[in-house]
Order: structure tokens, then sequence, then C-alpha cells
């Protein structure tokens, strides 16, 4: 219960995050984007403030035996640097400057019930989908078997 | 840089800090939002539920930010619906085939300095950036 609680909480503090740093308005990420124009740095301070909180708050809560409220820490469990990250983190970024948005932002401005951004997460559902469909047939078994980025730390 | 705004980008990106430590801190997991999602999408036992929560958060969040920031949810990109929904499959599909996205790899990896997500946040802001000048410089900036 207090988990799903302050997952709640969580999530609505990095939504406001998100807006009051301006990166639920894609001409800041766009702007950021832009080395070559009319260069908008905004991003690289947002990056700097998370950055900064949670390089510190990582290394404090990471010695505490256990989380709060969970048995155990789930970190991620992949060190490769590999095909399938550098060509996945290319395809984002190259839709992150297409459409200037990218996951988080993209979810919390569906509050604001814009059709663009309705599209928006409904192709990236979509996307996510065909990820499952091309991919875990090729054999990834584990990420198959445990879902997504990160397993329980003792399971690695 | 006429758009430019240090001091609440600085601020929200604590804030977005905070929240990944609250939710580290609190549940034990990485706030990675692609990852997130993905979760729900593709369930798992007894893993689904905080996913669930997380993402309804950041919806109550959106909606304090439409009541009291509206100008957060300003859209004043020259996009056709078809570059919205072509970025929003590249972005589905390339933040599950490099296991994250800005927050997952660019704030959470990032911080705990590691190679795998420094490298993949370098890849998607150079990607970014290449198909940022392609749309401003040879497309006049509306795709």
């Amino acid at each position: 219960m207090k988990r799903l609680a302050t997952a709640f909480v969580s999530g609505c503090v990095f939504a406001l995050g998100l807006g009051i740093s301006g990166m639920t308005q894609p001409s800041k990420v766009v702007g950021f984007l832009d080395f070559f124009g009319h260069w908008d740095p905004s991003l690289a301070f947002v990056m700097i403030g998370a950055n900064a909180f949670y390089f510190i708050a990582w290394r404090l809560i990471v010695r505490r035996p256990a989380p709060l409220f969970s048995p155990r820490f789930v970190v991620p469990w992949r060190t490769a640097i590999d095909r399938p990250l550098l060509a996945g983190a290319a395809i984002f970024g190259a839709g992150w400057g297409l459409g200037g948005f990218c996951p988080g932002p993209a979810i919390a401005s569906l509050a604001s019930g814009s059709g663009t951004v309705i599209l928006f997460v409904l192709a990236m559902v979509a996307g996510m989908y065909l990820h499952v469909l091309i991919v875990y047939p090729l054999g990834d078994t584990r990420a198959a078997q445990h879902g997504d980025l990160a397993v329980p730390a003792g399971d690695s | 840089m006429e758009n430019f705004t240090p001091v609440s980008s600085l601020i929200g990106g604590l804030m977005i800090g905070l929240a990944a430590a609250g939710l580290l801190l609190c549940t034990g997991q990485v706030a990675g939002i692609s990852g997130i999602v993905a979760g729900v999408l593709r369930p798992v036992k007894n893993d689904v539920a905080w996913r669930v929560w997380f993402i309804a958060g950041m919806l109550a969040g959106g909606i304090a930010l439409r009541l009291y920031l509206p100008h957060a949810f300003t859209f004043t990109l020259a996009r056709s619906a078809g570059a919205i929904a072509l970025a929003g499959l590249l972005v589905g599909f390339g933040t599950r085939l490099g296991n994250g996205c800005t927050s997952g790899h660019g704030v959470c990896g990032v911080s705990r300095l590691s190679p795998r997500s420094i490298t993949a946040t370098l890849t998607f802001i150079a990607a970014g950036a290449a198909v940022v000048y392609i749309v401003n410089h040879w497309f006049g900036g509306y795709v």
C-alpha cells in the first residue's frame, strides 16, 4: 500500500518537474537539439539538476540493505555496450528530434488532452509492441522472461 | 538563446531527480519512464501495480500543470500528424531496443556513471541533433 502510494507521489513530482523545467514543450527539446541554429541550453540545466540530485541520492540510498517498502532494490543488469543499445538509442533519438517528445513528457502531457500528444503516445505504444513482435522471437530470453530493463539485483 | 530558462529548468530538473530518488528509496525501482510503461504493456506477475500508480501520479501531475501552469503544454512545433506518428513509433521501438530513454539512461544511468547509459545518452542526443538539423535546415522546419 505504502509502496503504491509512494509510486504515485513520485510520478506526480516527476511530471511537475518535467512541466516546470520546460520539457513538456517540444519546442524546448528541439531547441536544445538545434546545436547549429537558435540553440536553447535549457535541457542541459534540467539534466544537471536531475543528475546532481540523483548522483548523490543513489549513493546514499543503495547503501541500505533494502528499500523502505519493498524487499529489494531492482537495478539494471545489462552492462554491455552492444548493437541493440546503439541502434535503439539512435532510433529513439531520431524520434525524439522529430517529435520533440520523449516518453516522460509525452505521458505527463496526456493531461492536456491534446490530439497531438494522444497520437504520439498511441504510436509510441505501438512501437513498443512492435519491438516485442520483432525482437523477442529472436531469442532475448532473459528480457522475455523479466519484461524490461531491470531484474531483482540478486538474480543477476 | 531567446527561450533560455536556466532557473526553472534547474529547479524542474532537481524535482525530477528528487522524484526518481524517492521511487528508488521507497520501492527500489529505477525511474525509467519507457521501461515503466513497457512493463504495463507486457505485464510480469507482481510487477504491474506500482507502474500503474506511478503513471497515474504522472497524469495527476499533468492535471495540476494544466490547472496551474497551462503554459507547460505549449506546442509550437510545425509537425504533420504523419511526422508525430512516425516520431512516436521510433521513440517506442527505440527505447525498448536500447532499454531506456531520457530518464532511465539520461538521468538514472548517467548518475550511476554507467558506461552503457552514458553511451546511450550521447547517441540519442547526437541522433536527435542530426534529425533536427535535417528538419530545420533541409525542410525549413516543417515535416
